[in-house]
């Protein structure tokens, strides 16, 4: 490492010296880098998979225009939408065709526990709405009280849910009614359900009596071939009677439910500010390190300046410092990080994992933030007079 | 008689200490010149001025009345670029040997040659070994401070200050911690570069055995020069 640092640098490599010549003191910096590292690997995988569950849902539907209630934040969140409206929306030359998509929550009593599955109820004879993985399999649920389940629903054995076939079809009693599943689809566990579910708009309506055919959750609307969403969605905000309702893009609408989990849910909030406060943490600990080895140097310091050593060179050692820290400290960091990650993935079944874009952005992000704190250190060398040594 | 002959001169030199009702002069109308490839010592009593004129002749202070010639440069108003580039040429021997603790013996010598520019490693660690050599210290290149005797740093820090070559080696009381032999020793080899190399030496001393060995004596009483004397060396 020394010898690496000289060849870099072309001088000694003061800063690698002074770091490591107290052992404990270098050991508990880099350990305290690192658990800034961890936090923030933590917090940011959180919030990476509350935007992969969030974003989830939405790639089950190809549509391009999303029609939803005014306090409908969230899919999940927010009253109804009258299909009138949709009958309104679809007077748009541009818009080719749309559909009402239902949505609730169905309770899977199992052995043991409870499976509670977000239950989207869709037009079978609008294939066209789906996700080509769903739309191959939308024949089944032309029966009553069909099913397609998500096979990487949370608390459902894996080979269980494989072997659900249109040959081998698995049924199980919710609120007195019988429901058969037909085939299986990849979702995955989210933070507001186990899985997810599919069936169509009627058995929805049998599963939940108090829904009308007449007001579905959110509408979805195709537009023709080369329109723009954006304009489109904004014209029928214009057409639409009901000025109250969301019209959106659905790519917007995607978007802004991200962007609503992320800040206003109480949830994204604090794994935000989780983030923020490794940030500050990694901060604190780099400065104080950098500057107490400063004020520790100062006569040295001082009798560098005295020899002819210009501020460049103090600089230097003060980011050279800082990046041994940040370097030396993110790659237990990073491992740690990762490896509390893929353990909580395994138990929660939440998509947790560290991508290499976050492996990037922290890391660089941690170079940053390290070089900030050596120049904020720097500014204790200004107290290094050589006028003061004789 | 140019400045390449006087590496030093000083003229109507002033100095004050503190601002306003607390300012103190520290020196009065100083006027020197030193010439080149000589050992000057400055004498007298605490107090008297001796470290702050080495600082101001050392380019460590700024000059605030009256003037400073090094190495033909004018020192009042210096930037600090030519402050650094006129260091460089200097040797400065403290009191406290100020060795950087996580550098070995050979590691803080070589801290003297690397700031004249980027050098071969291999070249700056035979250049401090050679120093250290001459210093008596061949067996301890890689020992760190803590593990050297008050008097072996000292000598760390003789040779930190000559391995560049100086111009003008500026010491203040270089030899309190150096037993009688290795002081006798150091005062030689600074005598021996000013010959082979006409450096120039200005060391506050009261050592006895080096004033037998000085070229000039200057002896100092509150911030005034009272006497100058010329000796055989
Ligand atoms: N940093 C300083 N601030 C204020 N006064 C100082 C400072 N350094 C030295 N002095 C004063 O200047 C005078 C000369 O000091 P100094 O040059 O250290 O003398 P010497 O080295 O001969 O003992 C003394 O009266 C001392 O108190
Ligand atoms: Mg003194």
């Amino acid at each position: 490492m020394s010898r690496l640092l000289q060849a870099l640098f072309g001088r000694l490599p003061i800063g690698w010296l002074q770091l490591t010549h107290s052992r404990t003191r270098f050991a508990a910096a880099l350990a305290g880098v690192a658990f800034a590292n961890v936090l923030v690997f933590v917090q940011l995988g959180i919030m990476q998979s509350m935007a992969t569950a969030t974003l989830t849902p939405y790639g089950f539907f190809r549509a391009d225009v999303m029609i939803s209630a005014p306090d409908a934040n969230a899919m999940a969140e927010g009253g109804n939408v009258a299909r009138q409206w949709m009958l309104q929306a679809m007077a748009h030359p541009e818009v080719t065709s749309g559909m009402g998509l239902f949505l609730a929550n169905v309770n899977w009593q199992r052995a043991g526990e409870g499976l509670s599955l977000t239950t989207f109820g869709i037009d079978p004879a609008q294939p066209e709405f789906l996700a080509p993985e769903l739309a191959a399999k939308t024949a089944p649920l032309q029966m009553r009280m069909a099913g397609l389940l998500d096979r990487l629903a949370r608390g459902l054995p894996r080979d269980e849910a494989a072997g659900i076939r249109p040959q081998a079809p698995l049924s199980f009693e919710t609120s007195g009614q019988t429901l058969t599943l037909y085939d299986s689809f990849a979702g995955g566990g989210g933070f507001g359900g186990d899985g997810y579910m599919l069936v169509s708009d009627q058995t929805f309506l049998s599963l939940f009596p108090g829904r009308s055919s007449a007001a579905p959750d959110h509408i979805l609307l195709r537009l023709r071939p080369g329109a723009d969403p954006e304009r489109v969605a904004a014209e029928l905000r214009g057409l639409v009677s009901d000025k109250t309702l969301r019209i959106r893009s659905y790519a917007a609408a995607a978007q802004e439910d991200l962007s609503y989990q992320q800040t206003q849910r109480p949830t994204g909030v604090i794994f935000g500010f989780g983030v923020l406060i490794g940030v500050l943490v990694g901060i604190v600990i780099v400065y104080q390190v950098l500057s107490t080895d400063v004020a520790d140097h100062m006569r040295e310091y001082a009798t560098f300046k005295a020899m002819g050593y210009g501020h460049r060179f103090f600089l230097g050692i003060v980011f050279e410092e800082a990046l041994i820290l940040g370097l030396l400290g993110f790659v237990p960091g990073a491992l740690v990080g990762g490896g509390l990650l893929t353990l909580m993935g395994r138990i929660t079944t939440l998509p947790l994992a560290v991508t290499p874009g976050m492996v990037l952005s922290v890391l660089a992000g941690t170079l940053v933030f390290s070089i900030l704190s050596g120049a904020i250190a720097t500014r204790r060398l200004a107290g290094a007079d050589p006028a003061d040594l004789f | 008689m140019g400045d390449e002959d006087f590496p030093v001169q000083a003229r109507a030199l002033n100095y004050w200490f503190g601002r306003g009702e607390a300012r103190k002069q520290a020196l009065y109308d100083i006027d020197l010149r030193i010439a080149r490839g000589s050992l000057t010592v400055l004498v007298g009593p605490s107090g008297s001025g001796k470290t702050t004129l080495l600082t101001l002749l050392g380019c460590l202070r700024e000059v605030q009345q009256g003037l400073v010639i090094l190495l033909g440069h004018e020192l009042h108003g210096a930037t600090p670029a030519l402050a650094t580039a006129l260091r460089r040429r200097l040797g400065f021997i403290f009191q406290a040997h100020n060795l950087h603790e996580s550098l070995t013996a050979a590691q803080n010598v070589m801290m003297g040659v690397q700031v004249l520019g980027r050098v071969d490693k291999a070249r700056a660690q035979a250049a401090a070994a050679h120093v250290l050599g001459l210093l008596g210290l061949s067996e301890r290149l890689d020992y760190l401070p803590a593990n050297l005797s008050g008097g072996q740093k000292q000598r760390v820090a003789i040779a930190r200050a000559l391995v560049g070559n100086p111009e003008l080696v500026l010491a203040d009381e270089p030899t309190a911690a150096l037993d009688r032999d290795s002081g006798a020793n150091v005062v030689e080899l600074l005598k021996r570069l000013g010959q082979a190399r006409g450096t120039t030496t200005i060391m506050v001393t009261h050592d006895n055995r080096i004033l037998d060995r000085a070229d000039r004596i200057l002896t100092l009483e509150d911030g005034r020069i009272v006497g100058d004397e010329a000796r055989g060396g």
